[in-house]
């Protein structure tokens, strides 16, 4: 219960922290839309398979999504905000989690406000299958988040952690990606989740389970060395 | 049972020995004035006593605890070079958000309480951004005590404070002296910090060069410590 509270703690102050400036949030949103818009018209979304415009969505979702967890850990930079959270008597794992949810929700808004725009400038009827799309994005948006924020911790203290967290984040992401294009590309022709594509679930799962033990496992060792 | 034991302590950067075998201790009520030049690790030496940093060899104790252990960092309370509040974030948010992860029972009482006391009650809704660097630094030291720790790590408390901020600051320290809360704080500004200690630790390039009761001469000609005591 007490870790429970934590969690939610560090959560609401990223979030308040995020929702009055706004400067991650606007940042992803606005390149998702951008980005999705500019290629729909180079894309013609009769001559492209709906498979591949399911992969195209996965990776705006992730190159937007990095502009969120960019922002996560180097928030507590300025004025030295991670000692007095690595002071508090909170554990890495709280710490770790409440920030990744915080990240989550910022993601997932933004994807799903991307969704509408999607399905608009290529054509997509993405709704068909809403609610197993929905568990994809879900599942595919932790997995970005849990990788993303592990490793905003981890390059925190480096100069140009900019440019470092896509360069470590993306080949970790690899399973995940590959397992949330395949699902939404299959979803978004209407086709549910069926014997040929559960595998593809089934391995977003276990991403996300592995993952997210290993972070929680790992958080205190990285931000105390 | 001393309240901070740092016994033959080792820190490395790289190949870069910035502890070399540091030992301290500081008793419950004792205020300990950590001194020494510029790169002389006092830093380094409260970062690791306060658990941000591991160190190699030796081993550091508070209240006869390792000081990572979460029950221990109930009973710290730390002023880092930074001032550890959030820009984006007012005042009393800010207070409210460390009364909560400290688990105080009334985390918003609590927050009024030392924004009062610190002098920041007519501007608790003001966000940290648009603040003073005074204002900052009493906001700091709010929240360094919020939890009313039993040790207190101050690193350079006095820096950026102005003449009535020193004032506030030394006078809740001699309060919390008084209730036996036990100090350790590094600073430049040797009289002020001389006012306060009841023992004085010199550094040179990570070692104790020195470590005792500070004496009424100290207090009276500040650098006596460095000029008996030190390099030059």
């Amino acid at each position: 219960m007490e870790f429970a509270r934590l969690v939610f703690v560090i959560m609401a102050k990223d979030l308040r922290a995020e929702l009055r400036t706004k400067e991650a949030v606007n940042a992803s949103f606005a390149f998702a839309v951008v980005i999705l818009v500019l290629l729909s018209f180079v894309v013609e979304s009769n001559d492209v398979p709906l498979p591949v415009l399911g992969g195209l969505l996965w990776l705006v979702f992730a190159f937007a999504g990095t502009l969120v967890l960019n922002r996560s850990f180097a928030r507590e930079v300025p004025n030295d905000c991670l000692d007095a959270l690595i002071a508090a008597p909170i554990s890495g794992a709280a710490l770790f989690l409440g920030k990744a949810l915080a990240n989550f929700l910022l993601v997932l808004v933004v994807e799903l406000v991307a969704l509408p725009v999607f399905g608009i400038f290529y054509n997509v009827r993405w709704t068909q299958q809403f609610w197993q799309l929905m568990l994809v994005v879900v599942l595919g948006t932790w997995g970005v988040t849990v990788i993303g924020t592990v490793f905003s911790a981890l390059t925190v203290n480096i100069r140009l952690r900019e440019v470092m967290l896509p360069m470590l984040t993306y080949p970790m992401l690899l399973p995940a990606l590959l397992g949330a294009m395949e699902l939404t590309g299959s979803l978004v022709t209407g086709a549910p989740i069926g014997p040929e594509t559960v595998t593809w679930l089934k391995l977003l799962i276990g991403f996300d389970v592995l993952f997210t033990a290993a972070s929680v496992t790992l958080v205190e060792f990285i931000l105390v060395g | 049972m001393s309240a901070v034991a740092v016994e033959g302590v080792w820190k490395f950067y790289g190949d870069f020995p910035a502890l070399r075998d540091v030992c301290l201790t500081a008793e419950q009520g004792a205020c300990l004035a950590l001194i020494g030049r510029n790169g002389a690790g006092k830093t380094t030496l409260l970062r690791t006593i306060a658990g941000f940093s591991r160190h190699g060899k030796g081993e550091i104790r508070i209240l006869g605890t390792s000081p990572r252990e979460t029950e221990t960092r109930r009973h710290i309370g730390f002023i880092g070079h930074g001032i550890s509040v959030y820009d984006e974030l007012s005042a009393l948010e800010n207070l409210t958000l460390y009364a909560r992860l400290y688990g105080l029972a009334n985390p918003r009482k609590a927050a009024l309480e030392w924004l009062e006391r610190t002098g920041l009650e007519r501007v608790r809704d003001g966000l940290v951004r648009e603040f003073s660097r005074g204002m900052r630094q009493r906001l700091a030291v709010a929240r360094a005590f919020l939890h009313e720790p039993s040790v207190l790590l101050l690193d350079e408390p006095f820096t950026a404070l102005d003449d009535r901020a020193i004032a506030v600051l030394q006078g809740l320290l001699r309060d919390g002296l008084a209730q036996g809360r036990t100090i350790i704080l590094s600073t430049h500004q040797l009289r002020e910090a001389l006012e306060l200690a009841s023992h004085v630790a010199l550094l040179i390039r990570g070692q104790v060069a020195f470590h005792g009761p500070c004496t009424p001469e100290m207090v009276a000609d500040p650098g006596l410590v460095y000029a008996r005591y030190g390099e030059d």
